[in-house]
C-alpha cells in the first residue's frame, strides 16, 4: 500500500495550546492548497490531562485518519512517553533537549498499565525510563530525532520585544513545535507566518511575538538540520475554493440558513460547542436579493433588520427537548443539540412531539456509552436507542452523516422532514465529526431549499364556532398547521390521544383513525423522499467485497477502497443515510447480487446490521467493529478487508487500535 | 368587542369530580381572560398532568396540555419563540413542585414574562391520593395507608429563593379575590407565580372546604373564624418601589417571614412583586437587538421559492483557505 500523504501529531498537555498549534498546523497546510483531515482525541478533563491531535495533509483528497505517524512534535515529555513509538521508520520527532532526564515515574498522568508496558519494553532494551531512553529507542527503530532548544529560541525572540517573563514566553511552545516542524519539511514559511497572524488576529502583539517565535524556529532548523529529513512538503496550486471546517460549527451554520431560530441545551460533550457558536452568532445577517419574490422579507432586509436565534441553555435535557418542542408549536423551527447521557432524558419529549405532530430536530452528537461511557472519545452506539427511545408507536425520521458536507446539508434537510412530515427528527452526528477538521470545498448554498411542507401562515379563515380542527383528517396524514398563536381560532394539544380538535378522546375508532393518520406520515416520507438524500453507493455495481456501513466511518472506507483497488482487490460500499424511515427496498436491490457482505461499525453489536436485517432478511457475511474509543483509520479498515478477501478473516473483526 | 365569559367555555366534557376545588380556578381564569379582554387566538394555557392540567380543554384559547412536570418548559419554549402572546401555566402541586421541581427552578431564575398558577390541593389526586409535595410531614390523607413520610415544601419560600419577581396566594373558593390575583399577576412584567389553595373533595379530608372556612376554630365569642386572611387588609405592601438593593433586600426578607405563616392563619394575596428585574426576553434583546422587534415567530426564513433568507456568506468566508 502506497501512502501519498503525511500525518503530523502534536500532544501535550490539555489547556496548553495544544489546539491552536493543530489549527495553525492545519491552516498553514490548507492555505497552500492541500487537503487537510484533522483529528481531535483528548480526556474528559479541564486542564492536566494528555491531548493529542493529528493532522494529516495530502495533494490528493483524503477522508479518514490514518495510525502510522510521520511526524511527531512535542513541547513536553508525556507526549513523547506516549506517542513515540507510533513513529514510522525513517519518521521524524522533534523534542525539546531539557526534558531529556525526565523520568518516566514522574508523569502522575500516565496510566499505570502504561507505565509498565512502556517501562518494561525498556528495561528490555537496556534503555532507562527517561526520555532520552525512549528516544534512543524510536531511534533505533529508524526513527529521525530532531532537539530542539525551545527556551533559548525563545529567550531570544522575547529579548526583541522586551519580554523577560519566562512562563510568557513559554505560551508560544506549542507554535514553536509547529515552527519547527515545517521547517524539517521545508514549507513556506510565509504560509506558516501568514496562519498564525490570522489564529491571532484579535491580538497583534502576540500574533507578532509568534511570528517572530516561527522565524527563530526556521532559522534554527535550517542553521543545524539542513536538508536531514527526506520527506518535504510543498504547497499545491489549485483554483478550487476551500473551507477549513469543524463539526459542530457546520451544524450551527446550517441551523442558521435551515431557518432554525430557537435553540436549547444543555451542556454535554461533544454537543455543547455548536449551541455556543450559534450563541456568538445569535444575530442572523439576512439576503435582501429576491426581495421581488418576497416583498416583506425583502422590506425587512433593505431595512438593514437582521434575523436572530434564540439560544437557551436549560436547567436540564428534558427541559432543553420540551422547550424546543415548545417552540416548533409557535411555528418557529427548533432544535435541541445533545449526546448520548442528555437523549436519554429526552425520550418523553419526542413521544409527545410524535403524538402531537410538532416539528422538532434534535441534533444527536454519538459518543462513548452506556451511561457517562467515554465522554469525550467516539462511538456509534446510539443508533438502535435514538430509533427506539421513547414509548409507544409513533413517527420519527433518522438520520446519519457521513462526512461534514454531508452534515451541513443534512442539518437543513432535516428542518424540511420535520415540518414535511410534522414529527420529530433526529439528526446523529458522530463524535469523530463534531470534532474532525477538515479542508471541503466551498458549500453551494444554491443547492439548499426550505420546504415548510404544510405550514399555513394565518389567519385561520375556516374555523367552525372559534375552533379549529389542528388533526384533521387527510388522505397523507398531514394536517394543515397553522401554528399555536395564529389569529383566528383556536385549538388544542396534549398528550392523550385526541381528536381532531386536539381534545382528549379514549375513543377506539378515534384511536385507530389517529394512530394510523399518524404512523402512516412515515410512509408518505418513504414514497416522497429522494434516494440520494437516503443513501450512497461508491464503487462497482459488482465487487469482491460489499461494505455495508453509517456515519462518519464512510471517510475511512473510501479511503480504504482506494488502497484495496490499487491491490487489485475491488470493494463497494453502500452507505445508509435514512436510516428511517428504512430505504428497505432499494438496499434489498442493491444487495441483491453481492458476493461478500461485511458491516463496518463503530459499536458493539452491529447495530446497523441488526437493522438491515429487520428490514431486508439480510445477513452479513463478516462484521467488522470497534468500541475502543477512537475512530477507525483507513488502515485498519485497509487490513481487515484484506484479510477477509483473503479468506482469513473470522466472522467478526474487532479493531483495537488507538491512544 | 368585550369578550363575555361564554366566549371562553368549550363544550369539552369536564370530568372533575362534584366540589372539586378546580371549578373555582377555571372560572377565575376564564373570569380573569374576559376582565383582560384578551384575544384567545393571542392566548395560550398550557398545562402539565394531572387533574388540574386537564384545564385547558376547558377554556377556549389555544391549549397545550403537556407532559407530567415540564409544563414550564414548555411555555417558555413557546413564549421565547412568539413574545407576544399571553402565556398562562396551570398544573397541580405535584405536577410543579415534585416531577417539575428542577423547571420551577430554572423558570424562577429567567423571569420570563409569563403567570404559573398551581393548584395546590396536597395530593395525587388522578392516581387516587397519594400524598403531594406540599402535604405536611406526618399528615395522614383520607388513602394514605400511613401518614406522610416527606416534610411539605413551602412553594412561596421556594418560588423567593428561585428569583420569581411577583408571589401571590389565592383561594379557590374566593373565587373573586382569585380572579383579581391571575389579572395582576398577567399583568406583571417577568415572572408570576400563584399558588392556589384548592381542596380535594375526594381525597385531601384535612385541607377542605370546611377548614379553610374555619370549622373548629372560633375566637373569643364563639364565632367561626376563616382559616385565611387577605394582606391587602392588613397594609402588607409587597411592591418593590425602587431600583435599589436594600429596598429589595427589605421586601424578600418580608415575603419570607410571610411565607411561614400557614394553618390557622394563612395569608392570601400578594407576597412580593418586582419589576425592575429583567425579564428574560428583556435579556435576550440586549444580547440580540432585533429579536424585540423581529421575534422567532414574526422571523421569514425563506423566500417564496425556498430559497433561504439567512445570509451566512460571511460566517464562510471566515473559514476560508483557498
Amino acid at each position: 500500500m502506497k501512502r501519498d500523504d503525511f500525518l503530523w501529531m502534536i500532544g501535550g498537555v490539555q489547556g496548553s495550546g495544544v489546539d491552536t498549534s493543530a489549527n495553525v498546523f492545519a491552516k498553514a497546510a490548507a492555505s497552500g492548497g492541500l487537503h487537510v483531515f484533522g483529528k481531535r482525541e483528548y480526556y474528559s478533563n479541564i486542564k492536566g490531562e494528555h491531548s493529542y491531535f493529528q493532522v494529516r495533509v495530502s495533494k490528493d483528497l483524503i477522508r479518514s485518519h490514518v495510525d502510522t505517524v510521520d511526524m511527531l512534535a512535542t513541547f513536553e515529555e508525556e507526549t513523547i512517553f506516549r506517542h513515540a513509538l507510533e513513529v514510522r521508520s525513517e519518521g521524524a520527532i522533534i523534542y525539546d533537549p531539557d526534558q531529556d532526564p525526565k523520568r518516566l515515574e514522574q508523569i502522575p498522568t500516565i496510566e499505570a498499565n502504561v507505565r509498565a508496558t512502556l517501562s518494561s519494553e525498556l528495561s528490555k532494551s537496556g534503555l532507562s525510563s527517561e526520555v532520552r531512553g525512549i528516544l534512543e529507542l524510536a531511534r533505533r527503530r529508524g526513527v529521525h530525532v530532531y532537539p530542539v532548544p525551545y527556551n533559548e529560541l525563545l529567550k531570544q525572540v522575547g529579548a526583541k520585544f522586551g519580554e523577560t517573563s519566562l512562563s510568557t514566553l513559554q505560551r508560544m511552545l506549542n507554535v514553536m513545535a509547529v515552527a519547527a516542524s515545517y521547517a524539517l519539511l521545508s514549507y513556506d514559511e510565509n504560509l506558516v507566518k501568514d496562519a498564525v497572524r490570522r489564529q491571532f488576529k484579535s491580538k497583534p502583539k502576540v500574533a507578532e511575538m509568534n511570528v517572530e517565535a516561527v522565524g527563530a524556529a526556521y532559522d534554527y532548523v535550517e542553521q543545524k538540520f539542513d536538508g536531514s529529513f527526506r520527506y518535504k512538503l510543498s504547497p499545491s496550486k489549485t483554483d478550487e475554493v476551500r473551507l477549513f471546517v469543524r463539526g459542530n460549527s457546520t451544524v450551527a451554520m446550517a441551523k442558521e440558513l435551515a431557518g432554525c431560530r430557537l435553540q436549547t441545551y444543555y451542556p454535554i460533550t461533544p454537543a455543547s460547542d455548536e449551541s455556543e457558536y450559534l450563541e456568538a452568532h445569535a444575530e442572523i445577517e439576512l439576503d435582501g436579493s429576491a426581495a421581488h419574490e418576497n416583498p416583506q422579507a425583502g422590506e425587512v432586509a433593505a431595512m438593514g433588520a437582521k434575523g436572530n436565534i434564540a439560544v437557551v441553555q436549560s436547567e436540564d435535557e428534558i427541559a432543553a427537548v420540551t422547550m424546543a418542542i415548545g417552540g416548533g408549536l409557535a411555528g418557529v423551527r427548533s432544535s435541541t443539540s445533545t449526546s448520548g447521557p442528555g437523549f436519554s432524558l429526552m425520550a418523553e419529549g419526542l413521544g409527545y412531539a410524535g403524538m402531537n405532530e410538532v416539528p422538532v430536530v434534535v441534533t444527536l452528537y454519538s459518543r462513548g456509552g452506556p451511561s457517562t461511557g467515554l465522554p469525550t472519545r467516539h462511538e456509534q452506539g446510539d443508533l438502535r436507542f435514538a430509533l427506539y427511545a421513547g414509548h409507544g408507536d409513533f413517527p420519527r425520521l433518522v438520520l446519519a452523516s457521513g462526512d461534514l458536507e454531508e452534515v451541513f446539508y443534512d442539518t437543513v434537510r432535516a428542518f424540511n422532514y420535520s415540518e414535511r412530515y410534522q414529527t420529530p427528527v433526529i439528526h446523529i452526528v458522530d463524535k469523530a465529526l463534531a470534532n474532525s477538521d477538515a479542508t471541503l470545498p466551498m458549500l453551494d448554498l444554491n443547492r439548499v431549499k426550505i420546504d415548510r411542507g404544510k405550514l399555513v401562515k394565518g389567519p385561520i379563515t375556516d374555523g367552525v364556532n372559534g375552533e379549529y380542527k389542528r388533526f384533521v383528517h387527510a388522505p397523507d396524514g398531514i394536517s394543515p398547521r397553522p401554528p399555536v398563536g395564529t389569529k383566528g381560532a383556536v385549538y388544542w394539544h396534549t398528550g392523550d390521544e385526541h381528536d381532531e380538535l386536539g381534545h382528549i378522546t379514549e375513543d377506539p375508532t378515534n384511536r385507530d383513525q389517529m394512530m394510523e393518520k399518524r404512523m402512516g406520515k412515515l410512509e408518505v416520507a418513504d414514497r416522497e423522499i429522494p434516494m440520494e438524500e437516503r443513501l450512497n453507493f461508491f464503487g462497482p455495481e459488482q465487487a469482491d467485497i460489499t461494505v455495508v456501513s453509517w456515519g462518519s466511518t464512510k471517510g475511512a472506507i473510501l479511503d480504504a477502497m482506494g488502497w484495496l483497488k490499487e491491490d487489485g482487490i475491488s470493494v463497494n460500499f453502500l452507505q445508509i443515510r435514512l436510516i428511517n424511515p428504512f430505504p428497505t427496498e432499494r438496499v434489498k436491490s442493491l444487495l441483491s447480487g453481492a458476493k461478500n457482505v461485511v458491516g463496518i461499525e463503530m459499536n458493539y453489536t452491529g447495530q446497523l446490521i441488526g437493522v438491515l436485517r429487520e428490514q431486508t432478511c439480510i445477513p452479513v457475511d463478516q462484521l467488522v467493529v470497534k468500541y475502543n474509543g477512537r475512530p477507525m483509520s483507513c488502515e485498519e479498515i485497509y487490513d481487515s478487508l484484506k484479510s477477509i478477501h483473503e479468506g482469513k478473516a473470522p466472522k467478526r473483526i474487532v479493531l483495537r487500535h488507538g491512544a | 368587542m368585550a369578550l363575555k365569559l361564554s366566549d371562553l367555555k368549550t363544550t369539552a366534557h369536564n370530568d372533575w369530580c362534584p366540589g372539586c376545588g378546580d371549578f373555582g380556578i377555571l372560572n377565575a381564569v376564564q373570569m380573569a381572560l374576559a376582565e383582560m379582554n384578551v384575544d384567545p387566538s393571542s392566548t395560550v394555557v398550557v398545562s402539565g398532568v394531572g387533574c388540574s392540567s386537564k384545564a385547558p380543554h376547558f377554556i377556549k384559547t389555544y391549549g397545550v396540555h403537556t407532559l407530567h412536570g415540564r409544563s414550564l418548559p414548555f411555555a417558555t419554549g413557546i413564549k421565547l419563540a412568539n413574545p407576544n402572546l399571553e402565556v398562562i401555566v396551570e398544573g397541580g402541586d405535584g405536577d410543579g413542585m415534585g416531577i417539575g421541581a428542577g423547571h420551577f427552578v430554572g423558570s424562577g431564575r429567567r423571569n420570563i414574562d409569563m403567570l404559573y398558577i398551581i393548584h395546590d390541593n396536597g395530593v395525587y389526586g388522578l392516581t387516587k391520593g397519594q400524598a403531594s409535595p406540599t402535604l405536611g410531614l406526618g399528615m395522614k390523607t383520607k388513602s394514605l395507608p400511613s401518614p406522610n413520610m416527606n416534610q411539605g415544601i413551602n412553594p412561596l419560600l421556594l418560588a423567593i429563593a428561585c428569583g420569581y419577581t411577583w408571589i401571590a396566594r389565592g383561594y379557590s373558593y374566593d373565587v373573586r379575590h382569585l380572579k383579581d390575583l391571575i389579572v395582576k399577576g398577567a399583568k406583571h412584567k417577568g415572572f408570576a407565580f400563584l399558588d392556589v389553595l384548592q381542596p380535594c373533595p375526594t381525597y385531601n379530608d384535612i385541607q377542605t372546604k370546611e377548614y379553610w372556612a374555619g370549622e373548629g376554630l372560633v375566637d373569643s365569642t364563639g364565632k367561626q373564624q376563616p382559616r385565611t386572611y387577605k394582606l391587602e387588609e392588613t397594609g402588607y405592601d409587597p411592591v418593590v418601589h425602587s431600583d435599589d438593593e436594600a429596598e429589595m433586600e427589605k421586601k424578600v426578607q418580608q415575603a419570607v417571614l410571610k411565607s411561614f405563616e400557614f394553618g390557622d392563619h394563612t395569608p392570601i394575596g400578594v407576597f412580593y412583586q418586582n419589576e425592575f428585574i429583567p425579564t428574560y426576553e428583556e435579556r435576550i434583546a440586549h444580547k440580540s437587538p432585533s429579536y424585540k422587534t423581529n421575534p422567532p415567530a414574526a422571523q421569514q426564513i425563506a423566500h417564496e421559492d425556498g430559497t433561504p433568507l439567512a445570509n451566512i456568506r460571511k460566517l464562510l468566508e471566515e473559514l476560508r483557505v483557498t
